[in-house]
C-alpha cells in the first residue's frame, strides 16, 4: 500500500502514518511544509518498520500547486490522509479578514482543492481511501472559535458529499471527528485531562475506523455522546452560553 | 497543565513546553524563570516537577542503527519500550534496563538507572557511547567518557540538572531470543538470602522479593529470581494482555494486615525451587508494566519509594535493623526488593555502591515522614545513601552526607550553569 500524507508533520498524522507503516506495511509520501522536519521523521519510520517514506513539499494553501504535486506521485497512493489544519486566531479573524480568510483557506478550500484531484483519480481506478480530519468544532458555532469551526464543518460536509459521490466506485472516505488532542496546536490552551486524547490514542481509533470501514469516526469515542449533546442545547438556550 | 510524578505526591500546577527539534530550545531557555525536563513521569517524586518544565514528548525520533555494531542513535524521548519493540525482534536488547520499560533514554541517562544485573553490567551510563547535551546557555555540547568528561560524569545520574539531553548513542546487547531463562529460590530469611546472592553471583540477572513484615526468625525471608538470556525460543514476545487500575483504591484498602496477609499469600506461593524455566522478558523485567496505572493502588494521597543502598561490609546488620524497625512501626510495603549491587561507578551523582539495595513502597500518610527520617538515621550510620529518582522527601543533610562527590557535581553546574537555570523541586529541596 502506498499512503500520502497530507499535512504529515501534525502530531495526529505522523502518529497514523506510525500506524500504517506498521500494521499495513504501507510506503509512505510524507508531506507537509516544512521538509526538514519531515526528513527526521520519515528516516524514524524507516528504521522502526522497514517501509519507504518520502519526505515531499506541499503547501495547502497553494491551490496552483495541487495538481502538479499529485501528478509527481509515482506510484499512485492507494490511500490519501488530509491532516492539515490552522487553529488561527478568533480573536485577530474578527478584526482581520485577511486573517479568517486564512482559517478558511488552510481548513477548507486547500482541502477541496486537492482532494477533488485525488478523487478524480480514484473514481477513474474505482480504488483507494480518502481519510479527512475535520473536528467536531464544526458541529456547532461557538464565539471562542466560530472561524475554524465554520471552515470545519465545511470541511465535513464536503466529506459526506465526497463520500456519497465515490461510495459506488468503492472509494472509501471517512471523516474523523477529533476533540481535544494534546498536540502543538493545543499545546497553549487549558485541556480538562480527562476528556484529552494523545495523538497516538487518536491514531489507533482512526486506523481502527479505516479496518472496520466506518463513514465517521470520533476520537475519543465518548465524543459522539459529548455532541449529541451540545448539539441538542436549544439555540435560544445556547446562544447565551459562553462557549 | 497538573502534573506529577509516578508515586502522584506531591501534585502540582505546572506550565509544560514541548518541543521537535533542538534550534526551538534556546528561545524556550530564553524565557525568565527555572526549567526541569519532564519526559515519562516515572521518577517517583519531585525530580522531574517545576512550575515550568520542558516534554519530550515529541523529541521522540530514532536517527540511525548500526546493525554491525548494535548502536542507535536516537532522541531522548524514546521510550526504552519503543527501542525493545523496535530492535528485539532484530536480536538486539538493552544493555541494561530498570524494572519499568516505559521511561525516557533520556530519564534514563538522568537517572543513571540500575537494573537486575547491575553486579555485572553496571548502570545504564556505561551503554551510552555519546550524547549532545543542551546546557543553559542554548549550546550544544557533545558529551561521552572521553569528551568533555565531567559533564558527562555529572550528566548520567545527574537528574537533569546540567542540561537538556537531546541525541543519544547507545549500545544495544545482541540476544538470540526473547526469553529468559529462570531459576528462582524460595529463600527463609535474610541470612540465606544474602547467601544465595553471593553464591549465585555468577547469574547474569538477580533480584529478590522480600516480605519487609516478617519477624523473628523469618525476618528477609524472600523470594530470589535469577536469570540468564536464554540460548532458544523465538525473538518476538507472545502478545500481552494488558489489565488497568481504572481508579484509586479506596482509603484503608493498604494497610499492615491486608500488606501481611498479601506477603504471606506471595511468598508462599512460590515453589522452594524452580530451575531454568524458560520464560518472557516481559514478565521478567517488567511485571507491573502489564498493569495500567498500578500507582493508583495506593489511593488518591500518592506513594513513595524509600531506596536505600548500604556498602557491602555494613549492609547485614543495617537491614537487619531497618527491618526490625519497619516490622514494629508496620507501615506495609508489598513491592519491596532486595538486590546486591556490583562496584560503584565514576558518575558523580549516580546511586548504585556495591552492597544491598533496598526499596521499599509506602502510601503518603501523615506519620510516614517522621518514621522515614528514623531509617535515614540508621542508612548513614551504616554509611549508605538513598535514590534520587525515588526521593520525594529526603532532607538536605542526608543527601550530602550520603553523595560525598556533590562537590563536583557543583563545581560542574557552576561552570555551565551558574545562573541554576535548571533545577527541579526536588534539587531546590536537597539544595543541590
Amino acid at each position: 500500500m502506498n499512503l500520502l500524507v497530507l499535512g504529515a508533520n501534525s502530531d495526529v498524522a505522523f502518529a497514523l502514518a506510525g500506524r500504517f507503516a506498521q500494521f499495513e506495511k504501507a510506503d509512505l509520501y510524507l508531506a507537509s511544509r516544512n521538509v526538514t522536519a519531515l526528513e527526521k521523521k520519515a528516516r524514524d519510520l524507516t528504521i522502526r518498520h522497514g517501509i519507504t517514506a518520502t519526505p515531499l513539499f506541499f503547501d495547502a494553501e497553494d491551490c496552483k500547486s495541487h495538481a502538479d504535486f499529485y501528478e509527481s506521485l509515482k506510484p499512485k497512493p492507494d490511500g490519501v490522509v488530509a491532516a492539515f489544519g490552522y487553529l488561527g486566531d478568533q480573536a485577530a479573524a474578527q478584526k482581520d479578514f485577511h486573517q479568517a480568510r486564512r482559517i478558511f483557506h488552510a481548513n477548507f478550500i486547500g482541502a477541496v482543492s486537492i482532494l477533488e484531484i485525488v478523487a478524480a483519480d480514484f473514481e477513474r481506478r474505482g480504488h483507494g481511501f480518502i481519510i479527512g480530519l475535520s473536528s467536531v468544532a464544526g458541529q456547532r458555532g461557538r464565539q471562542s472559535n466560530y472561524f475554524y469551526g465554520a471552515a470545519k464543518g465545511a470541511f465535513s460536509i464536503y466529506l459526506s458529499g465526497l463520500r456519497n459521490r465515490l461510495a459506488p466506485r468503492g472509494v472509501k472516505v471517512i471523516t474523523v471527528l477529533p476533540g481535544f488532542i494534546r498536540t502543538k496546536m493545543t499545546e497553549s490552551m487549558e485541556l480538562p485531562e480527562k476528556l484529552t486524547a494523545l495523538p497516538e490514542e487518536a491514531a489507533r481509533d482512526i486506523h481502527r475506523a479505516f479496518q472496520k470501514s466506518k463513514d465517521i469516526v470520533y476520537t475519543r469515542w465518548f465524543w459522539k455522546w459529548i455532541m449529541l449533546v451540545i448539539r441538542s442545547i436549544p439555540e435560544p438556550v445556547f446562544k447565551r452560553l459562553r462557549l | 497543565m497538573k502534573l506529577s510524578g509516578w508515586g502522584r505526591y506531591p501534585l502540582i500546577n505546572a506550565k509544560a513546553v514541548s518541543f521537535e527539534s533542538e534550534a526551538e530550545l534556546p528561545a524556550v531557555l530564553s524565557v525568565a524563570g527555572e526549567w526541569i525536563v519532564h519526559a515519562k513521569g516515572r521518577s517517583y517524586g519531585d525530580s522531574a516537577l517545576n512550575q515550568q518544565v520542558i516534554t519530550t514528548r515529541r523529541y521522540n525520533k530514532i536517527i540511525a542503527f548500526d546493525p554491525q555494531q548494535g548502536v542507535v542513535e536516537c532522541e531522548s524521548g524514546v521510550s526504552l519500550a519503543e527501542l525493545i519493540d523496535v530492535f528485539l525482534p532484530r536480536g538486539w536488547f538493552l544493555m541494561v534496563t530498570p524494572g519499568t520499560k516505559l521511561i525516557s533514554v533520556g530519564g534514563a541517562i538522568a537517572a543513571d538507572v540500575h537494573g537486575k544485573n547491575h553486579h555485572s553490567a553496571g548502570c545504564f551510563s556505561s551503554c551510552v557511547l555519546s550524547f549532545q547535551l543542551m546546557s543553559a546557555d542554548g549550546r550544544i555540547v557533545h558529551c561521552s567518557p572521553t569528551e568533555n568528561r565531567e559533564l558527562f560524569l555529572a550528566t548520567c545520574g545527574g537528574m537533569g540538572l546540567t542540561g537538556i539531553i537531546l541525541t543519544v548513542r547507545l549500545k544495544l546487547q545482541p540476544v538470540k531470543s526473547a526469553y529468559i531463562r529462570e531459576t528462582i529460590l524460595r529463600c527463609r530469611n535474610l541470612e540465606e538470602v544474602c547467601g544465595a546472592f553471593e553464591q549465585h553471583r555468577a547469574f547474569t540477572y538477580s533480584v529478590a522479593w522480600i516480605d519487609c513484615l516478617a519477624q523473628g526468625s523469618q525476618m528477609g525471608r524472600s523470594i530470589l529470581m535469577l536469570g540468564e538470556n536464554a540460548e532458544t525460543g523465538p525473538r518476538q514476545l507472545p502478545p500481552v494482555r494488558r489489565l488497568s487500575v481504572p481508579v484509586n483504591f479506596p482509603r484503608g484498602c493498604l494497610n499492615r494486615y491486608t500488606v501481611r496477609l498479601f506477603n504471606r499469600i506471595y511468598y508462599g506461593s512460590h515453589p522452594a525451587f524452580v530451575e531454568n524455566r524458560l520464560v518472557p522478558l516481559e514478565p521478567f523485567f517488567y511485571p507491573l508494566d502489564r498493569i495500567d496505572n498500578w500507582n493508583r493502588m495506593y489511593g488518591a494521597s500518592g506513594f513513595t519509594q524509600y531506596q536505600l543502598v548500604l556498602p557491602k561490609a555494613a549492609s547485614f546488620a543495617g537491614l537487619t535493623k531497618i527491618l526490625d524497625r519497619i516490622g514494629k512501626a508496620g507501615f506495609g510495603s508489598f513491592l519491596a526488593v532486595l538486590k546486591l549491587f556490583g562496584p560503584e561507578n565514576d558518575n558523580y551523582l549516580s546511586f548504585p555502591m556495591e552492597g544491598y539495595t533496598l526499596a521499599l513502597d509506602f502510601k503518603i500518610e501523615r506519620p510516614l515522614f517522621a518514621f522515614l527520617d528514623e531509617l535515614d538515621r540508621i542508612v548513614l550510620d551504616h554509611g549508605g545513601r538513598l535514590y534520587l529518582t525515588k526521593d520525594v522527601r529526603m532532607p538536605a543533610q542526608v543527601f550530602r552526607e550520603g553523595y560525598p562527590r556533590l562537590h563536583l557535581f557543583a563545581a560542574v553546574r557552576d561552570k555551565w550553569d551558574k545562573q541554576r537555570k535548571f533545577n527541579s523541586l526536588q534539587s531546590k529541596r536537597l539544595g543541590v
